[in-house]
């Protein structure tokens, strides 16, 4: 077959045009042909016999008159069994494979297969001759870490088909055929282990989507009692630089109660993406007793990374989170972070001298990033299964100023903001959410009561802090004081957490509710003291028993005499044990 | 195969351009004029038109002068020769020794493979405690130090390469002041550290286009050293006049700007830099230490923020100290959990308290009574400034968290301070309770 070819006639930065004879489609993948490198390109505008391709690498040493190749597909990834474990590159190529292939650097050009097409897969069949089958059912399933990995048939079939024959229980690699199927017409189609799909399209063989209900638990207290986030919901963290966006992000891959984590590290630092690929492998999953990275996808594509696939790369992770979901798992995809992702977008745009909007990113910056966000979700498959893919994002606001395109247009879409405050984060109060600013749609996993009561001390302990930079302590009442002294209470021990801490780190929402139950005690309790030096004494020190007793493990021993000495301390100053 | 052209189409900025045939994305070029010699990089294609930014800036360039394409991009020698040298921007030397031709290498080579990197692990003791105890620095780190032009940064930046245990310091100036070139070289040469650093510089005199270059150059040889197994400190100022740079040609090349003029892939851009900060396994390392001024002391400004977003921290350099607030480490997490048990502990307590003496300063300075706490404050607020953030505090990482738990006494009771009852049982000074 001929191939189409094309010729390159402008190069500016990452944006090559191309000047073609034959047909060409948007989003198509092309190559850039130099000295036998072949440099992946995408096709982002057409305008008469001229397309504008962004390239996947760096273009130095491109030239006017080199060759560029068509594909004739859109840019896609591989799905099958082996995704889990693996660190990608933004175009789902193996980083560790390309690392002993190419040492040191990253080479130019190269393109790996992304799913080891020779390790046998242990395949069960889960249908017989004679089964009606369509996209996305099940055709059989192979361990992979913990879970069963289903096989199913490929979303791009269409229409109802037949199963001629399929594959013993028996040992397979991901090339060979598992199934034939007769199509509608009558069509006999071989079908293997993996397939393609294209990253920019959702996957959407689901019977229908639901309405995100139950809770994800994150095990960070400010989260999960206060912000919560639903399964198959969406969250945001936007914060200026510094407040602690990454340490949050890390602690959620480890401590979330879902089945697959897949964290996309789009455009940050490479050194925090190797913590996490370094660290994951060691650290214990406490619920299935296995390492964190068999439950683990890594999307690596980092700010020194070519910039056209750092766009990719949001996509690939998110297609690889609909996969896992067709197989009715819960998936949480992390994305860190979705500003350098528009900025991708923006520099892109500004090559192709689009007419900009606010701070020059295009116009159409919102509704991709409300399409990024639209493909989380809750959804029944065919069998009434339901599988989840919750999407958190952080946002790095240019200044930490929440008013800039991004935070706005990740807000609009979003179920749980989780805004994180440079104030909170200079006063080391970790994690830094904002308690006065963020806001959640879902439930939480306390009754909202307690929840609202909870919140509103903060509100006045705010307020109160707010009066007392005006008219000093000694123009404060007692009363207005110990209200700022609770709310500063609930704060220390309770909305902030250790995350370095082995046992603060992370916590149950059983002892969630246990603890949060007694600060509210404490809260709504009437406490008596002589004067306002007496009062902070007090809960200065009950600040220090509460926090010795957030690292004693839950129901120990330990824990339960600190809970006497908590309880004898506030029995101390409670008015109705004075006036007894 | 030399191409030679000689019509300048236009000159506009530091970009002429030229009409040429088979030109490569990012060649060099010589251009000859009156003056001499210079070196251009071609930075868009468009048909056979070229558009070149010249390094030595296009003053008295004329339409009829000759434009040699040299058929490779920007290159750079490699050498133990190196060492003790200075080069310029276009890294030809500036001081008057020979020129330097061997081991050619190509700048702004490829990014490393994230599955190559390993967790930094090795603290880097600088015997400042405000970096030490509060803001450890670790091997291939890159930090900015953020301060106004005025503040000591440079003096700053001498210290610790001088103090920090590595094998190799590069300089990397851009659009430095000529004093503050001589500052550095005297220094190091002061401190018996010239025979191990290499300079590339670029001065305040030159064109700022030649100093665009100067973080590839400095980076390029580094990695080549770093890979040969040395520990190499990498010094970049200012880094603002490298965004500066950067925008004077975005905005000469008619990009749509993002922010305050600046084009929109600062970001990638800065990050290609200090990305190249590395801990190669089984050889050296290249930490990135760079001064960011920022304009109007307004760290949102776009050249401090998106270098916030890319470092792994930052110091903020404020009337000559480094303040606890905004100042950050982000490695630190990784060295000083092995350092002594108490370390965090001290770190987190002190900074807190010291939050606390702003707020009870504010409240002095508004005319407000001063309750006992807010007195306990004050002392400990003074205590602290003076014997922990002075820059002239020149201790060990032990002396100095001694001397935290010795302030912590003087000024406060042990519940006071919300440290860990055990912590407190082991490193509470005895003598000094109250």
């Amino acid at each position: 077959m001929k191939k189409n070819m094309g010729t390159i006639r402008a190069i500016n930065g990452n944006l090559i045009t191309v000047e073609f004879s034959d047909r060409v489609s948007q989003n198509e993948v092309g190559y850039a042909i130099k000295d036998g490198e072949r440099l992946k390109s995408e096709i982002i505008r057409i305008q008469g016999n001229k397309a504008f391709m962004q390239v996947y690498e760096d273009t130095k040493g491109l030239y006017i008159g080199g060759q560029v190749e068509f594909s004739g597909d859109m840019l896609s990834v591989e799905l099958g069994p082996g995704l889990l474990k693996q660190i990608y590159d933004g175009l789902q190529n193996p980083l560790p494979e390309l690392a002993a292939q190419h040492g040191f650097f990253l080479p130019k050009g190269v393109v790996l297969e992304a799913l080891d097409g020779k390790k046998k897969w242990t395949f069960t069949p889960l249908v017989k001759k004679g089964d009606k089958v369509r996209a996305g059912y099940f055709l059989g399933s192979v361990p992979e870490s913990d879970f069963d990995h289903k096989i199913m048939v490929p979303f791009h079939f269409s229409g109802e088909m037949t199963v001629e024959s399929v594959a013993e229980k028996g040992d397979y690699t991901i090339r060979e055929v598992i199934a034939t199927l007769k199509n509608e017409k009558g069509a006999s189609i071989g079908v293997t282990m993996s397939f393609e799909w294209p990253v920019k399209i959702p996957i959407s063989v689901y019977k229908e989507k639901i309405l995100p209900r139950e809770p994800l638990v994150t095990q960070v207290r400010i989260i999960d009692t206060f912000f919560p986030v639903a399964r198959g919901g969406t969250y945001c963290i936007p914060g200026p630089f510094g407040a602690g966006k990454t340490v949050l992000q890390q602690i959620t891959s480890r401590y979330a109660d879902v089945d697959i984590v897949i964290i996309a590290a789009c455009g940050e630092r490479a050194g925090e993406i190797v913590e996490t690929m370094r660290e994951f492998p060691t650290l214990v999953d406490p619920k299935t007793g296995k390492p964190l990275i068999e439950r683990t996808i890594i999307i690596a594509n980092t700010s020194s990374m070519p910039v056209a696939a750092r766009e990719a790369s949001v996509y690939t992770a998110t297609t690889l989170g609909e996969y896992y979901r067709q197989m009715g798992m819960n998936v949480l995809l992390l994305a860190d972070s979705t500003s350098r992702w528009a900025q991708a977008m923006r520099e892109v745009s500004g090559r192709l001298e689009e007419i900009p909007g606010d701070e020059a990113f295009p116009a159409y910056l919102e509704s991709r990033i409300a399409e990024f966000y639209e493909r989380s979700g809750l959804v029944e498959i065919y069998n009434d299964q339901t599988g989840s893919l919750t999407i958190g994002g952080t946002v790095s606001p240019a200044g930490g100023n929440f008013d800039e395109p991004v935070t706005q247009g990740t807000l609009k879409v979003v179920g749980a903001f989780h805004g994180l405050s440079r104030n909170r984060a200079n006063a080391r109060r970790f994690p830094s959410i904002d308690p006065l600013d963020s806001w959640s749609k879902y439930d939480s996993i306390v009754s909202s009561e307690m929840v609202e009561f909870g919140r509103s001390f903060l509100f006045k302990g705010n307020q109160v802090h707010q009066m007392m930079m005006v008219v000093g302590e000694e123009g404060t009442s007692q009363e207005d004081f110990i209200i700022y002294l609770k709310s500063e209470f609930l704060d220390h021990v309770y909305l902030q957490q250790n995350a370095f801490d082995k046992v603060d780190a992370a916590t149950s929402p059983a002892r969630q509710k246990y603890v949060f139950e007694k600060i509210n005690e404490i809260l709504k309790t009437d406490l008596q003291f002589d004067d306002k030096e007496g009062a902070r004494d007090f809960f200065y020190d009950l600040r220090q028993k509460f926090i010795d007793w957030n690292y004693m493990p839950f129901d120990g021993k330990e824990f339960k005499e600190q809970e006497k000495q908590i309880d004898d301390k506030i029995k101390m100053v409670t008015k109705d044990e004075k006036s007894l | 195969m030399k191409k030679v052209y000689d019509k300048v189409l236009s000159v506009s900025g530091n970009v002429i351009t030229v009409r040429a045939e088979n030109i490569a994305y990012e060649e060099l070029a010589e251009i000859t004029t009156s003056r001499g010699k210079s070196l251009a990089q071609v930075i868009k294609l468009e048909d056979d038109l070229v558009s070149l930014q010249v390094f030595a800036g296009s003053r008295g360039i004329s339409t009829q002068d000759e434009v040699r394409f040299l058929g490779h991009p920007m290159q750079v020698s490699f050498s133990d020769n190196m060492l003790g040298r200075v080069f310029n921007g276009s890294g030809l030397p500036r001081d008057n020794g020979p020129s330097i031709a061997e081991n050619v290498i190509q700048i702004a080579g490829p990014s490393v493979n994230p599955a190559k990197r390993i967790i930094p692990k090795r603290m880097i003791r600088t015997n400042i405690p405000m970096i030490d105890v509060f803001n450890s620095l670790v091997a291939s780190q890159k930090l900015p130090i953020f301060s106004i032009s005025g503040e000591p940064y440079n003096a700053l930046l001498a210290r610790i390469a001088l103090q920090a245990e590595v094998d190799m310091i590069i300089l990397g100036g851009i659009g430095l002041k000529f004093d503050e070139y001589m500052f550095f070289k005297n220094t190091l040469e002061e401190g018996g550290a010239l025979s191990r650093s290499i300079f590339f510089i670029n001065t305040a005199s030159e064109p700022v286009v030649e100093g665009l270059m100067v973080p590839d150059l400095a980076l390029a040889v580094a990695e080549k050293f770093a890979l040969k197994g040395k520990d190499v400190l990498v010094l970049l100022t200012d880094m603002t006049n490298f965004s500066d740079a950067l925008k004077e040609i975005a905005i000469t090349m008619e990009q749509v700007p993002s922010n305050r003029g600046y084009p929109g892939d600062l970001y990638s851009q800065l990050a290609r830099r200090y990305e190249k900060a590395v801990d190669f396994e089984g050889a050296g390392s290249i930490t990135i230490l760079a001064a960011t001024t920022m304009p109007g002391d307004d760290v949102t400004h776009p050249v401090p923020d998106n270098t916030g977003y890319i470092t792994e921290g930052q110091f903020y350099l404020r009337n000559g100290r480094i303040e606890p607030f905004g100042s950050l480490s982000r490695l630190k997490q990784q060295v000083n959990a092995d350092t002594r048990k108490d370390h965090r502990a001290i770190m987190d307590g002190m900074i807190q308290l010291y939050a606390q003496f702003l707020e009870s300063e504010e409240k002095r300075a508004m005319g407000f009574q001063m309750s006992s706490w807010d007195k306990k404050l004050l002392q400990y607020g003074k205590l602290f400034e003076s014997q922990m953030m002075d820059l002239k505090v020149n201790i060990p990482l032990e002396e100095a968290l001694d001397r935290g738990w010795k302030i912590l006494a003087e000024c406060f009771s042990p519940e006071q301070t919300g440290l860990r009852s055990e912590l407190v049982k082991e490193f509470w000074p005895q003598e000094a309770s109250q």
